[in-house]
């Protein structure tokens, strides 16, 4: 199993990097860690006529604050963010998902921009940051844009991201102290492809109220979905996680595949939705008590 | 600042750091790291199994990171620091590790093994006290059809603990 032949360039920086994007952007692949273009150029599924790899760039393996926002480089590995301090504080739900994401072996040089690049309907790390309320930098000749992840994500491998662009960074909302989060998934094996995931954050009034919720659902639709919670905001907590699961199993148009039917998916987002629900509130109530 | 170009068929001579040798050798853009190094430097010691990534019987320290050698390509590879599972231990010598393998029968064809010796080796680094789920969490990215992974999980376990009460 080989890869067609390709051009292989190496930039060292940034600015580089969007110039050979902006000439041979239509028929070039951005290398980063390999761990989905890899398999992807073996088994021919890709035929670039040119592989960019970015795997040295130093500027995109940062993690930094700005505002309220945490800022993870796209060549971020996902160990170096599973072992990263801040992101274990202040992004807990990427913390929570990524131990799910693939093996040891392959966090260790997969990183966070290649899977949010990617973007396979049942990737965490784009799930993560849907249901963080998170962003996507983009950078190219043009300039640099900002999405919302939900607007990022178009389908099953499809983003917004233009042939001349490259994802730069990933903005995650800076967690406050009395937020709770749940991540789970259900996958034939641990590490593979999950058929369905889903994941959580709320934060809850003194009196037990739900004052912040977002829930998001991945594999089940062809890209990272945000279940609209609207209608539970102010509801008692004790309350809720029966009746967000039934909405959200309802709400959604699941796919259909060889590892799972259209109706296992909804049964699946019930049961997930009410787990990663009761987690994150059992979270918030836990930190709640801490901070008084 | 440069842009390396490597052009496609064209090969090129790629240096790198072997199990504590300077070794070089002829590649081209899309040769797969793996292949390099069985090829060219002769690590047989680097199996090829699936070649995408998941079965795990071409991991070997880059950095002493543990990663697959099938995803990755041998012209990235210039200037790093490879051991394959021949480095793990000197020449006629047997590594902790090694040594729980072999007591623990935790091989049977050996093919999955050199693999997961390496990740052993980065684990055991970062995680010197591991509990048997964290074990087979790092297992979970090796495929053995020989052994049904408990033996390989006490050779680690016991590894581990000896390599505590020595160090």
């Amino acid at each position: 199993m080989k890869p067609v032949a390709f051009d292989y360039y190496r930039p060292e920086a940034l600015s580089e990097t969007v110039a050979l994007l902006a000439d041979k952007g239509d028929e070039a692949a951005i290398l980063a860690g390999g761990m989905t273009l890899g398999p992807m150029l073996n088994l021919r599924v890709v035929r670039p006529h040119s592989v960019i790899d970015i795997s040295r760039i130093q500027a995109l393996k940062t993690i930094s604050v700005a505002g309220n926002v945490v800022i993870t480089g796209a060549g971020l590995t996902q160990s170096e963010a599973l072992r990263s301090e801040r992101v274990a504080r202040e992004v807990p739900l990427l913390a929570m998902a990524l131990p799910w994401v693939g093996h040891f072996q392959t966090r260790n040089r997969g990183t966070l921009g290649g899977s949010v690049a990617h973007a396979d309907p049942s990737a965490e790390i784009p799930l993560a940051l849907v249901a963080c309320g998170g962003t996507v930098v983009l950078q190219s000749r043009r300039g640099k844009r900002r999405l919302a992840a939900p607007e990022f994500f178009v389908g099953a491998l499809v983003t917004q991201r233009q042939a001349d662009e490259i994802v730069t960074a990933l903005e995650w909302p800076r967690s406050p102290p009395d937020a709770g989060y749940g991540f789970t998934e259900i996958a034939q094996r641990h590490g593979d492809f999950a058929i369905a995931a889903a994941a959580c954050s709320v934060r809850l009034t003194n009196s037990d109220r739900v004052e912040r919720l977002a829930v998001g659902v991945g594999g089940v639709e062809d890209r990272p979905i945000a279940i609209d919670v609207s209608g539970f905001l102010g509801q008692a907590a004790g309350d809720i996680p029966a009746n967000l699961s039934a909405h959200a199993a309802s709400s959604v148009t699941p796919m259909e595949d060889r590892s799972a039917s259209a109706d296992y998916r909804t049964a699946l987002t019930k049961v997930l939705v009410e787990r990663v629900v009761n987690s994150a509130l059992d979270m918030a109530r836990l930190q709640r008590a801490r901070l008084q | 600042m440069t842009i390396l170009y490597r052009a496609a068929g064209a090969r090129f001579t790629l240096e790198v750091t072997l199990n504590g040798q300077r070794r070089s050798g002829q590649a081209e853009p899309r040769m797969l790291l793996c292949d390099f190094l069985r090829h060219e430097l002769q690590a047989f010691g680097v199996h090829v199994g699936c070649e995408h990534g998941v079965c795990g019987a071409c991991t070997i320290l880059v950095d002493g990171i543990a990663v697959r050698s099938c995803t990755q390509y041998a012209a990235q590879a210039d200037g790093t620091d490879i051991v394959t599972a021949e480095g793990l231990a000197q020449p006629g010598t047997l590594s902790e590790v090694q040594r729980a393998f072999a007591k623990h029968h935790a091989l049977q064809c050996g093919f999955c093994t050199p693999g997961i010796l390496c990740s052993v080796a980065h684990f055991l680094r970062e995680t010197p006290e591991p509990d048997e789920q964290r074990v087979r969490e790092m297992l979970s990215g090796h495929i053995c059809r020989c052994t049904g992974y408990t033996s390989i999980v006490n050779a680690i376990l016991e590894a581990a603990a000896t390599m505590r009460k020595g160090s």
